[in-house]
């Protein structure tokens, strides 16, 4: 049988309490000198209880501390470690990871990538880590915060007398009057201890509830781990990012296909733009670049209220409008719409004419311009003429085998294979042009194609975000610091007073702040005949 | 009842409730660690997947003769090889020839190939479809609905759906003909 009966009362108690969990008589045989142990007010902790099944092991082996600092104790080195150098999200993206780690960081940058500390915090090691010790704490908890509670629910008021001499403060009197007995009493209560009496015998307890400090601090800490984990809930956490052209509405990603957004204007402004940017003019010209100032994309957000299959031409209702400014976002619907990123003078469109190759004049025979948006196939005109666009290459590029093609979707730098029909002609003239190319493959066009104007907007970049998840987190944090406070800010102290043949014992306990419990001991002991308590402590430090 | 016997049964209900609360908690925790490190795995992957039903969708046909928009309900009953691509995408380009070559066999096998394209404008994706002469429908996604619905990231993707319009296959990248050949033969409607 795995109890201790204690050999005062008879108390059977569970293995590992070092204190009778009714008489409090101190139940260790050994050391009946030392200062007593008050570590959960003498309760077995409940995982040492028993190690019999499977789960009973894995729960002793998170209800240790020794394993819960231990895995801290990993966590922090390899967080550490995660900051020797930057982060794959904070290399430039240009750059496969791995040269540039051997580039930049030489053979340890090497030795870093390959074993995956450029993504460490997204690791699936490192979020295991920080799930055992979510885990450790839970159990930990459990396993000493029940029994203190119970503990300290059920005090006996009369203590066993060695647990008194045991304890740090501790005075015992031969000659003591009932009205000394009263005055203490009465100077306990107004130091606002709440006594609890049996038998002659008096506990005096005051800020209990800051033992539970720990435990609200870790529940806070718990719900806040709940809150990262909800970040890969669906419709929680939403971070997504668009391009917008100017003039353009897109769908924007991660709604559900619900929502749109059309960019009116993006606005951007540099120092130096305003008169009252004159106070600037030497330090900017002491940095000698554009220095930007303002961000602002106005824009309108729709919502589809169509019920049409997905890709059906979607009935676009208004839903709000306004500016995104860097830090203020758009908001409708729970999402924030951020701006972002940004790309200047994208073309929209260009404007052509066409003149005989040998005018000097290039007086116009027609003129057309292509909407990079939606660009004609052919364009013909009241002269007989025919323009055909054989090829168009928004953002041209000659491959590696010197095939043209288009690197993007975007007009960054378009290219054209026109096919001119002159009037009545079946064969066309080939021209090729881009940006500061003209070029005439066949080097007998009786027609050129000029480039007459240029016509760009702005796009802007945004960024979708929903959080729903930062409330958890925030209610997390704030457990947290309550638990914080609680444990810090108040201390359980605790009188007992024990007469016995004549003699009073009394001693007293703190969880900490030995100090103020001192001072408080002292006040109490006012206008009574009482001595100060001796600090059994120092006593036995000087003892040895 | 004994004393003895008393404590023992006692005893006995205690350990057995305690094996059920730690079972239960230790059960919640490592369900939630499973939790945490699985979503975070596939955190980047939101694009549909294996078995999962295709969303229903419409898009303008660009190379086909009467209809002018194709819808994907319409083609039940036949296998699906839907293909995400765009014209300036290189891998895109090396796979089309393939989907061309097998298209014709397996069009009579049920198996219907249709390539959505998500470049910017028409005009880009015509000039393809008659540099390389394909046959199969070629449909334009202009608004990005149907790529956003399909949770599309990297192109090409190809998904691969059985006559009851469940994906049962998904390529993220380029396809081998080999590959293509025995994704197609998957969905051919028994």
């Amino acid at each position: 049988m795995n109890v201790i009966k204690c050999e005062a009362c008879g108390y059977e108690n569970s293995s590992g309490t070092a204190i009778c969990n009714n008489c409090g008589k101190p139940l260790d045989k050994d050391n009946n000198t030392n200062l007593l142990n008050m570590r959960y007010d003498g309760r077995a902790i409940r995982s040492k209880t028993r190690n019999t099944s499977i789960v009973d092991k894995i729960w002793n082996f998170f209800s240790s501390i020794k394993v819960g600092v231990s895995l801290i104790a990993i966590a922090l080195i390899a967080s550490a470690i995660g900051t020797i150098f930057p982060q794959s999200p904070y290399i430039p993206s240009t750059v496969e990871p791995a040269v540039h780690y051997r580039d930049q960081y030489g053979i340890f940058g090497q030795i870093y990538y390959q074993l995956g500390f450029h993504e460490l915090y997204s690791s699936w090691w490192y979020m295991i880590l920080i799930a055992l010790i979510g885990i450790s704490i839970f159990i930990v908890s459990l396993d000493r915060g029940i029994p203190l509670y119970k503990a300290l629910k059920n005090q006996n008021p009369k203590r066993h007398i060695n647990f008194l001499k045991r304890q740090k403060l501790f005075g015992y009197y031969s000659q003591y009057s009932p009205k000394d007995y009263d005055t203490l009493k009465a100077n306990l209560k107004k130091h606002r201890y709440k006594i609890y009496e049996k038998d002659g015998h008096i506990l005096a307890e005051k800020g209990r509830f800051s033992r539970w400090g720990p435990y609200v601090n870790h529940t806070g800490l718990i719900i806040f781990l709940i809150g990262t984990l909800l970040h890969f809930v669906p419709y929680m956490y939403v971070d997504e990012f668009i391009w917008v052209r100017e003039g353009e509405t897109e769908i924007i990603p991660g709604t559900g296909q619900k929502y749109y957004v059309e960019n009116q204007d993006f606005i951007f402004e540099t120092y130096g733009d305003d008169e009252e940017d004159a106070k600037f003019s030497e330090m900017l010209e002491r940095q000698g670049t554009v220095v930007a100032k303002h961000y602002e994309t106005k824009a309108i957000i729709y919502k589809d209220t169509s019920e049409g299959v997905i890709g059906s031409e979607p009935t676009l209702e208004e839903v709000t409008r306004g500016s995104a400014i860097v830090n203020e976002p758009i908001k409708f619907d729970g999402f924030a719409l951020y701006q972002s990123k940004y790309q200047l003078n994208e073309f929209q469109s260009m404007s052509f004419k066409l003149h005989e190759t040998d005018d000097p004049e290039e007086q116009s025979l027609l003129e057309f311009t292509v909407d990079f948006a939606d660009p004609e196939r052919v364009y013909t005109f009241d002269n007989g003429f025919k323009i055909e666009i054989n090829k168009y290459y928004p953002d041209y590029v000659l491959d590696d085998d010197g095939t043209p093609r288009s690197q993007t979707n975007y007009p960054r730098n378009p290219a054209f294979v026109f096919f001119v029909y002159p009037p009545g002609e079946e064969e066309p003239e080939v021209s090729f042009i881009g940006i500061r190319q003209n070029l005439d493959p066949s080097q007998s066009n009786q027609y050129r194609i000029g480039l007459t104007g240029i016509d760009v907007r702005d796009v802007s970049g945004l960024n979708l975000k929903k959080d729903l998840t930062l409330p958890v987190l925030g209610l997390g944090a704030f457990i947290f610091m309550i638990g914080v406070i609680q444990g810090m800010y108040w201390q359980h102290r605790r009188i007992w007073i024990h007469p016995e043949n004549g003699t009073l014992y009394i001693a007293s306990h703190t969880n900490k702040n030995w100090f103020g419990m001192n001072k408080e001991v002292e006040k109490i002991m006012q206008n009574t005949n009482f001595e100060m308590l001796e600090d059994q402590e120092n006593k036995v430090t000087k003892d040895k | 009842m004994s004393k003895v016997d008393e404590a023992n049964t006692s005893k006995q209900t205690k350990k057995r409730n305690r094996l059920i609360y730690r079972t239960s908690i230790l059960v919640l925790l490592f369900g939630a660690l499973l939790f945490a490190v699985i979503s975070n795995l596939f955190a980047d992957d939101k694009t549909l997947d294996i078995g999962d039903k295709a969303p229903d969708f419409q898009l303008p046909h660009l190379n086909g003769d009467q209809s002018d928009v194709l819808r994907l309900s319409d083609l039940k009953g036949k296998g699906v090889m839907l293909n995400f691509w765009a014209t300036y995408c290189e891998p895109c380009e090396r796979e089309m020839p393939y989907m061309e070559s097998l298209y014709p066999e397996y069009k009579d096998k049920g198996v219907e190939i249709i390539a959505v394209s998500v470049d910017a404008t028409e005009l880009v994706i015509n000039q393809f479809v008659d540099q390389f002469d394909l046959t199969f429908p070629v449909l334009h996604d202009k608004n990005s609905q149907v790529m956003d619905a399909y949770g599309i990231r990297p192109l090409p993707t190809t998904f691969f759906i059985d006559e009851n319009g469940i994906v049962v296959e998904r390529v993220i990248g380029e396809l081998t003909l080999e590959k293509l050949e025995g994704y197609l033969q998957k969905i051919e409607p028994s």
